[in-house]
């Protein structure tokens, strides 16, 4: 019985720190509209931010800056909006495709700098050496990972709050009418370029504490972890749930999730075993075929945007 | 000439080696109807990108109300009191009417990240203020029932009046409007003229792009014609269909068409 408990909280708080990312992927797409392809180099800035800052200093390499753990984290938020401002200087001109291949690259880069950097990252061993905030009074148990979701699902909530009062405020009517229309945005005085820049380093920060959490959760980071199928996974979560709605953005992010675990079980329980070598590849393929259908058959995902009405009872 | 309060002087624009508006000066009167004709290719909407910002004149000036704001970027323009629609409307789409209108005021203290969290009670209190000043005006506008309406959906007609009642929210003294009257229905043409009519009395003023000669004729003075980037004709709509050189190139040039 246990056992199933236990599943389930290993389930949700990956799902939820996941959801965490795709919210931040919503500000950005949904409510914005810039393509970041390369979602992981900023999920993968605050994980390995955060393990760099809060762990135990290595012999091999820089790791290890024992910082208290929210300081750690919020850190590794702080490296990816940095990351993220840095990037969004060079590419925010930019628009959709270009915008999309050139954030992929630097997911790409960011991969490729933490597997051959070794004094940076640990290279392809990964970042160990980083201690779990309690784990002494809490032990590594069903009883860690129930508190640790509670944390998880706490920053989710902050998270989705913080963004459904920023994209019903004026900030958010902003940047829905520079995703519309940019040229006309500015005819009304408006400054895409700022405003594209702020919501790019917002998102970007948002993926960061996914990525702070996830790394935390493992104690551990490597770039297994930032390969580009997890940028995929995560645009699959919000075309699923639905651009530019946040209920739809989170519920995206556990439906994947669920079917992306359920897969992987059924390939390995079920597929002949000739297929079961295949099991990662073949979730690959479902991956790329739930975007291409969901795309076709209803774009606007599962729940799209409201629309911002008056409220004309209240008028 | 009286009071101009929108002065071209001597503008050039290239369009790499086309030459699209050829040291054009012209003075528009504070609290005119001015209308800007001329044949297909002429320069006009080049004209309207340039005095709004869009484009970057190669020479010459552009002086609104004594204040030089040539080449200055469109979101500044617009802040110095310079309105201007598209030819193809350019609507919000996937946003209400309102939000459309609400978006347009300056000074919005919730439009920064932090606004909405730590100024709480002064955004809220912009946003009604603001809310019911572009209530007012989709009214004046005649969107009152489509206020909750995607502006995607709305049709193209009523979408040049959102265009205006958008601009209006910046409370501009000089509005320039690009074939307002374009494939729009009779009955809106008329709304949308009535509203220019209303908005001039209130001090308004207009440069009017429209090929629709009876709107100009009836409704612009002064008129001012432009064939290949030059200005070829200023005067009042009687001094226009007496005008050989004006009847040679546009009204010739529309007959060849």
């Amino acid at each position: 019985m246990i056992g199933i408990f236990s599943y389930i909280v290993f389930f949700a708080t990956i799902a939820s720190i996941l959801a965490i990312a795709v919210l931040g992927l919503n500000l950005q797409w949904g409510n914005t509209g810039l393509f970041n392809g390369g979602v992981v180099a900023f999920f993968g800035a605050g994980a390995y931010g955060t393990l760099l800052l809060g762990g135990s200093p290595q012999p091999d390499h820089i790791a290890g800056f024992e910082l208290f753990y929210p300081i750690a984290l919020i850190g590794g938020m702080a490296i990816a909006g940095i990351l993220a401002w840095v990037v969004g200087i060079l590419t925010l001109k930019m628009r959709h495709d270009y915008l999309a291949i050139s954030t992929f690259g630097v997911a790409v880069a960011f991969e490729n700098l933490m597997r051959n950097a070794e004094w940076l990252g640990g290279g392809a061993k990964g970042l160990r050496g980083f201690e779990r905030p309690f784990r002494e009074s809490l032990g590594d148990g069903f009883l860690y990972n129930s508190v640790f979701l509670i944390l998880v699902l706490f920053c989710l909530l902050a998270t989705y709050w913080f963004l459904e009062y920023l994209v019903s405020s004026p900030f958010g009517r902003l940047l829905r009418a520079i995703r519309e229309d940019e040229n006309a945005a500015r005819s009304l005085g408006k400054n895409p370029a700022q405003i594209r820049l702020t919501a790019f380093v917002c998102g970007s920060v948002i993926m960061g504490l996914a990525g702070g959490l996830y790394g935390t959760f493992y104690a551990f980071v490597s770039p297994q972890d930032v390969l580009p199928t997890l940028t995929f996974q995560i645009w699959a979560m919000l075309i699923v749930g639905g651009a530019g709605n946040n209920k739809g953005a989170v519920l995206g992010a556990f439906l994947i999730w669920a079917a992306w675990t359920f897969s992987g079980w059924a390939l390995s329980r079920f597929a002949p075993i000739e297929a079961q070598l295949y099991t990662g590849s073949i979730q690959y393929v479902l991956i790329g075929l739930v975007i291409v259908t969901m795309l076709l058959w209803r774009p606007q995902g599962l729940f799209p945007e409201r629309l911002v009405v008056s409220q004309s009872s209240l008028r | 000439m009286g009071d101009p309060i929108l002065k071209i002087e001597d503008l050039t624009y290239d369009f790499g080696s086309f030459r699209a508006i050829d040291r054009v000066s012209v003075q528009i009167e504070r609290g005119s109807i001015t209308g800007l004709i001329g044949p297909n290719g002429a320069g006009k909407t080049t004209l309207f990108n340039v005095i709004a910002g869009g484009l970057r004149p190669k020479s010459g000036r552009v002086i609104l109300d004594g204040n030089d704001v040539t080449s200055g970027v469109p979101e500044s323009l617009f802040l110095k009191g310079l309105g201007r629609t598209f030819q193809i409307p350019r609507p919000f789409a996937r946003m209400s009417v309102l939000e459309n209108v609400m978006l347009a005021p300056r000074g919005q203290r919730g439009e920064k990240l932090w606004g909405p969290f730590f100024s709480h009670g002064l955004v809220k209190k912009q946003e009604s203020t603001i809310r019911k000043r572009a209530m007012e005006v989709i009214d004046f506008m005649t969107l009152g029932q489509l206020a909750d309406h995607p502006a995607g959906k709305i049709s193209g007609g009523q979408m040049k009046l959102l265009e205006l009642a958008r601009i209006l929210m910046g409370d501009p003294q000089v509005i320039l409007l690009d074939e307002p009257a374009a494939g729009v229905n009779p009955t809106l043409a008329v709304t949308l003229i009535e509203k220019i009519k209303e908005l001039n009395h209130a001090g308004k003023t207009f440069l009017i792009i429209e090929h629709d000669m009876d709107f100009i004729m009836g409704h612009c003075n002064p008129i001012i014609a432009l064939t290949q980037g030059q200005v070829a004709f200023q005067g009042t709509p009687a001094e226009a269909q007496s005008n050989q050189v004006l009847l040679d190139a546009y009204l010739g040039a529309k007959e060849n068409a």
